[in-house]
């Protein structure tokens, strides 16, 4: 076994492999850029290298200044995590070269499943099932109609030069299917200069399922059950499970089995991922595999007790697996949701800054269960910069079954509390708290079909939950309750006595907007709240100085995160939150009489929602906008973001120009007016 | 005896109803609630005591004492805020348009007066036309009155003004002699001379809301402490707001029960200064980190954004904050920041509070419009408020503290009573660059050897050292035990006494 080991990453994956690393017994060097120094992974391992500045391709992607870093501390392996080096063939063979083991496949097998093609064919040969179709360009409308016959449809025509989603025409019937041809050859001549198109079957609500496997240096090869990802934004994950609602052990095996099938056709060993394509009919067909270690790859290890990042250790030293395919079982559930710092609210821009708060769940965390696993690189105090992916941590529920996963997950994600970025803590909980998800009624257009492209957890459009209003009014009581304790005395100490004060009962708990009058009283160590005939006793030991509320609602454990405003707080629960305002009956048939003022709550100045670069500016001073309109460009993170007016009306101002750099919250425009 | 109670009712029913329902109405309409609405959401239910609730204006003149409403367009008397006493008055718009008579000044003086007799907050819910033009003279005279008592109680009792609807010509001065000035978003203004005259004298052509709103002294001018955006929201806010502030200059800052530890850690802060020198990071998250329960009420958060004030409780009673904002100009001193802390500092010693100060400064800010605008005098406010004071005095250099900035941002010198540094304060006469161009003004153009004088300089300054061996400063504190040490200085200044020599008021440079 080796003695050291360099990781060749950063936040939670580098965190990860030092702490099965350090379970082994191995010694472990981290390496960071200049914005890493009090990163996470560079506390908890043995040894730290700098090597460089915080863009990837001067730090984590620099292959000679990570070498100088194996050199200097003489490590004898390297793990590269997920992402930057983890699939670079030239990497691999650059270590091989000086004699550094790579914990990792071969790189010819890196080379060959890296490309596309190579990949596709490989598995055609190998016997694995790939999506029918034609990757010939088509000559004409005719031979396309002949060969989409063949294949049955619904199919789909792409431009063999597209990308990006742009020249895809999805054909449901021979009908449209002269039409779409047509449009699609002038799309892609329009888009590519290059009119050639092909044609495939279009699977309609597909899953995204993945098996891992797991290789040796020895010819053995094993499958490790698969995972379901089909939760996805953009194509990217934000939900994993393992095992998969849908796979029955039939299908596990023949998924299984084509999936060990490539990894031997590739000559392949350490851990990689066969991804499938699966439609409603349980035909499954490749898409790619991943040679690295996952992101997901803990819901894997939770319910076949394997730690992946040890096999990998052990295959790289050389040694044999320990066991067989027959000795792999699936026990129990695992669900996997992705922590961001982005802003669902505006369309999931990453969120950077300062994660002035970071408290984990501690539900499960004491019990002699495992029910929670954090798989973490970010501690409190610690700052998201643009120049890395921005993960906050990986939430992993476990449970005997999926519903026990799901509840767990729900239950973690409420108690989860990140302030300081914006995240998706909100919008995982919506998710998970759908009726089709619990259901494992899920495709890779569930996110889109159901949330669109933004979520706010404050426009939600439902009431609250009558145990959050019950729980608003109990906050609502303890807070009142201690104000009216409030203490003075005079210079020479002398209690100047107040006025009793006694706490009104009548209340109406303003959520969003809408109004729930409850009635509120003293009942033991807890409040009564009762509303609309209904009693609801609320216990717990919350106080003003705890941002978790936790405690019972008529005997029915709850919990919330409490953050409070200057008059008001907000309670956040279940993917849904209400901006909570606490009046008298009175003041609320004030507000009901007051007429709406309108808009003038939508902002009247357009903000730099990030720190970044203008790219363009797409209006004028005196130009007349609409609310919805872009109004500019901006670059962060690698990524354009357009800025979208508010409101309608004029721009009076625009105080940045395109090449300027910008910091978050900086007035770019201002409205005329308002 | 039944008929006097009778027309007792008649007459109290005469008085609540105000302008009459017509004018209630159209007052609702512009989103604005009545006088006694306002009086009702402001205090505890059930404790508001009102006087000359019958009381009814002299006047004679245009027929005038054929038109009289009781109460002459203002509410006063007194009731509670969460128990604790307040004075308050609410003009009503909808009587005479809320303007100002011989007799509606006199009911406001009244209860100013026994505010001060009694040691109570004063609470002024502003809507009013104006002076009562039928009145002539004797409505000035009533402001004069009302002017003279904001001012004879100015120190006395904390003093409040809710601008809640119109406010203009000199009537303004009654607010702006107060402690502290609120306004509600679109419907109240202030203003010397409104637009109409501003057009007439300068033809410049200004909306009402531009010219006096509530986002423009809240941004602008600085003459409003905080926009609220409804009058629910404001009289909510003020409730809050009144439960830092001492009923008078006889009594302690009022304590707030809390369980949040006096002694609780916030390894968080350990990092909150960035390793590069020049990157800004964001005092809130400090102070909301330090007070009790997170709890910080800012006042003018919109107005001189690289100063921030405002109140909190550390382990129950209520403290002063100060704080450089390294996000907006580097935190730097201009004289808008200057002069708000200034007056803050002097309210929190008025009324016993002690004062914080968190200290990442590095200097005045240079140019014309800084030197021409006054910043030697405006600057001088700041220095002469914070080496006047003698409530407990605590500064915390967090990184910079460079120069006069220095001195004046509550150093040890100017009577600080505990100065703490962070491990990466640097106290300096300026910063490294600038120092080192001066000293070895012979090496400028050789700039391995200047870059080599800086890093002798750093060496040198960029530490709390230097200042902690003259004793300038009590202790380096580590960010995360910040909370505890400051809550055990100001529980050993609790009892702090400290006199100005006899004089009848010294002279801030105004």
């Amino acid at each position: 076994m080796f003695e050291s080991i360099l990781i060749a990453n950063r936040g939670e994956i580098a965190c990860r492999v030092i702490r099965s690393s350090r379970a082994m017994g191995i010694r472990t060097v981290a390496v960071y850029s200049e914005a890493d120094r009090d990163a996470l992974h560079v506390d908890m391992a043995s040894d730290a290298v700098l090597i460089g500045p915080p863009p990837a391709l001067q730090s984590y992607l620099n292959i000679d200044a990570i070498m100088a870093a194996i050199e200097e501390t003489g490590a004898e392996a390297v793990h590269p995590g997920y992402g930057f080096l983890s699939e670079n063939a030239a990497f691999a063979e650059r270590l091989a070269s000086e004699g550094v083991t790579f914990v990792g496949p071969p790189s010819p097998a890196i080379r060959t499943l890296g490309d596309k093609i190579q990949a596709k064919q490989l598995a055609a040969t190998a016997g694995v099932p790939t999506v029918p179709g034609y990757a010939d360009p088509i000559a004409d409308a005719a031979e396309a109609a002949r060969l989409a016959r063949d294949i049955g449809y619904p199919v789909m025509l792409k431009a063999s030069a597209g990308g990006g989603g742009k020249g895809i025409r999805k054909v449901m019937e021979a009908s449209e299917l002269e039409e779409a041809f047509r449009a699609c050859t002038s799309e892609a001549e329009a888009s590519f200069g290059d009119g050639r198109v092909f044609l495939e079957k279009l699977i309609l609500k597909p899953r995204h399922i993945e098996i891992q496997v797991l290789a040796d240096t020895h010819g053995n090869a094993v499958y490790l059950g698969e995972r379901e990802c089909s939760i996805q934004r953009r194509h990217q994950k934000v939900l994993e499970e393992a095992p998969s609602p849908f796979v029955d052990p039939e299908m596990r095996a023949r998924m299984g089995g084509s999936a060990v099938d490539l990894a031997r056709a590739a000559n392949y060993f350490s851990a990689g991922t066969v991804e499938f394509i699966v439609d409603a009919d349980r035909n499954y067909y490749f898409l790619e595999m991943n040679t690295r270690l996952q992101v997901e790859h803990p819901v894997t290890e939770e319910v076949t007790g394997t730690d992946l990042v040890e096999q990998m250790i052990r295959v790289a030293a050389g040694e044999e697996l320990s066991f067989g395919q027959d000795d792999v079982t699936i026990e129990g559930w695992a669900i996997e949701a992705r922590l961001y710092a982005e802003d669902p609210a505006r369309g999931f821009l990453p969120s950077i800054g300062r994660v002035a708060r970071y408290r984990e769940p501690v539900s499960g965390a004491f019990g002699t269960s495992k029910t929670i696993r954090i798989d973490h690189g970010v501690n409190e105090g610690d700052t998201i910069n643009r120049h890395y992916d921005p993960m906050l941590a990986k939430l992993i529920a476990i449970g005997d079954d999926r519903m026990q996963a799901v509840t767990r997950m729900r239950a973690a994600l409420d108690e989860f509390y990140v302030r300081g970025v914006n995240h998706n803590m909100a919008f995982l909980g919506a998710v998970v708290a759908d009726e089709d998800f619990a259901a494992g009624n899920i495709s890779t257009d569930f996110i889109g079909d159901k949330f669109g492209s933004r979520f706010d957890p404050t426009e939600v459009d439902r009431d609250p939950e009558p145990w959050l209003v019950a729980v608003a009014g109990a906050i609502h009581w303890r807070r009142i309750s201690r104000g009216s304790r409030l203490v003075t005395r005079s210079m020479d100490d002398q209690v100047i006595p107040g006025r009793p004060v006694t706490l009104a009962a009548d209340w109406v708990v303003m959520a969003n907007g809408r109004p729930f009058p409850v009635e509120l009283a003293e009942a033991g160590d807890g409040v009564e709240v009762r509303r609309n005939g209904q009693t609801y006793v609320v216990s717990s030991d919350w106080t003003p100085s705890r941002y978790i509320f936790k405690g019972t609602v008529n005997g029915e454990p709850v919990c919330a995160q409490y953050d409070s405003g200057s008059v008001g707080f907000r309670l956040t629960a279940g993917g849904y939150a209400a901006e909570i305002q606490m009046v008298s009956p009175r003041a609320a048939e004030m507000i009901a009489d007051i007429p709406d003022r309108g808009a003038s709550g939508a902002a009247r100045n357009i903000v730099s929602p990030m720190p970044g670069l203008m790219v363009s500016i797409d209006v004028e001073v005196g130009q007349e906008v609409k609310a919805g309109d872009a109004v500019a460009v901006i670059e962060a993170m690698k990524m354009e973001n357009q800025l979208i007016a508010e409101r309608d009306g004029t721009i009076a101002e625009i105080n940045c120009a395109p090449g300027d750099s910008v910091e978050v919250n900086q007035v770019l425009m201002v409205f005329e007016g308002g | 005896m039944y008929e006097i109670i009778r027309q007792l009712e008649e007459q109290r029913a005469r008085a609540r109803a105000g302008g009459g329902k017509k004018r209630v109405d159209a007052q609702h309409k512009r989103g604005k609630l009545t006088a006694r609405e306002r009086i009702e959401l402001l205090l505890d239910p059930g404790s508001f005591e009102e006087w000359d609730m019958f009381k009814e204006h002299r006047s004679t003149d245009f027929d005038m004492d054929k038109n009289t409403v009781p109460g002459d367009g203002v509410v006063t008397g007194y009731g509670t805020v969460n128990g604790r006493l307040v004075f308050v008055f609410s003009q009503d718009f909808t009587v005479f348009g809320g303007s100002v008579s011989e007799t509606h000044a006199e009911k406001i003086c009244k209860i100013m007066d026994q505010a001060m007799k009694v040691g109570a907050p004063v609470i002024g819910l502003n809507d009013s036309g104006g002076a009562r033009i039928q009145e002539g003279v004797s409505s000035l005279a009533g402001y004069a009155e009302i002017f003279q008592r904001n001012v004879m109680a100015s120190g006395v009792v904390p003093q409040i003004s809710m601008v809640m609807g119109p406010c203009a010509g000199g009537a303004v001065y009654s607010p702006a002699t107060t402690d502290f000035i609120f306004m509600v978003r679109d419907t109240s203004y202030m203003f010397v001379t409104g637009p109409d005259v501003v057009k007439t004298v300068t033809h410049e052509e200004v909306t009402q809301e531009e010219l006096g709103g509530a986002m423009t002294h809240a941004t602008k001018s600085g003459v409003a402490d905080l926009a609220c955006d409804t009058d629910v929201d404001a009289l909510q806010q003020l409730r809050r707001f009144v439960d830092f502030l001492p009923g008078s200059n006889r009594e302690r800052p009022p304590e707030r029960p809390t369980d949040d530890p006096a002694d609780r850690q916030e390894p968080s802060l350990d990092t909150l200064i960035p390793d590069n020198p020049n990157e800004a990071y964001d005092v809130r998250e400090l102070i909301e980190k330090l007070v009790d329960e997170g709890d910080f009420f800012e006042l003018q958060p919109d107005y001189a954004r690289n100063m921030m004030i405002g109140f909190g409780r550390m382990d129950g009673p209520t403290v002063g904050i100060v704080a450089n904002q390294p996000m907006v100009l580097a935190g730097c001193l201009d004289i808008d920041a200057s002069v708000k802390a200034a007056r803050f500092i002097r309210f929190c010693d008025c009324f016993n509070i002690p004062v914080i100060l968190l200290v990442d400064v590095p200097g005045f800010l240079p140019g014309t419009a800084q030197e021409y605008g006054g910043l030697i005098r405006h600057g001088a406010k700041l220095l002469y408020a914070f080496a006047e004071a003698t409530v407990p005095k605590i500064t915390v250099i967090t990184r910079k503290a460079y120069g006069g900035a220095y001195i004046v941002m509550g150093s040890k010198h100017l009577r600080g009573d505990v100065n703490f540094a962070w491990p990466s304060a640097e106290i300096a006469v300026m910063g490294s660059k600038g120092a080192v161009e001066i000293i070895f003004r012979q090496d400028i153009g050789d700039e391995e050897k200047i870059a080599e004088r800086e890093r002798e300089y750093q060496a040198q300054f960029a530490n709390p050292f230097r200042v902690g061996s003259r004793g300038y400063i009590d202790d380096v504190i580590m960010p995360h035990n910040t909370r505890s040490r400051l809550c055990r200085s100001l529980r050993m200044l609790r009892n702090k006494k400290q006199e100005l020599p006899w004089k009848k008021h010294g002279n801030i440079p105004l």
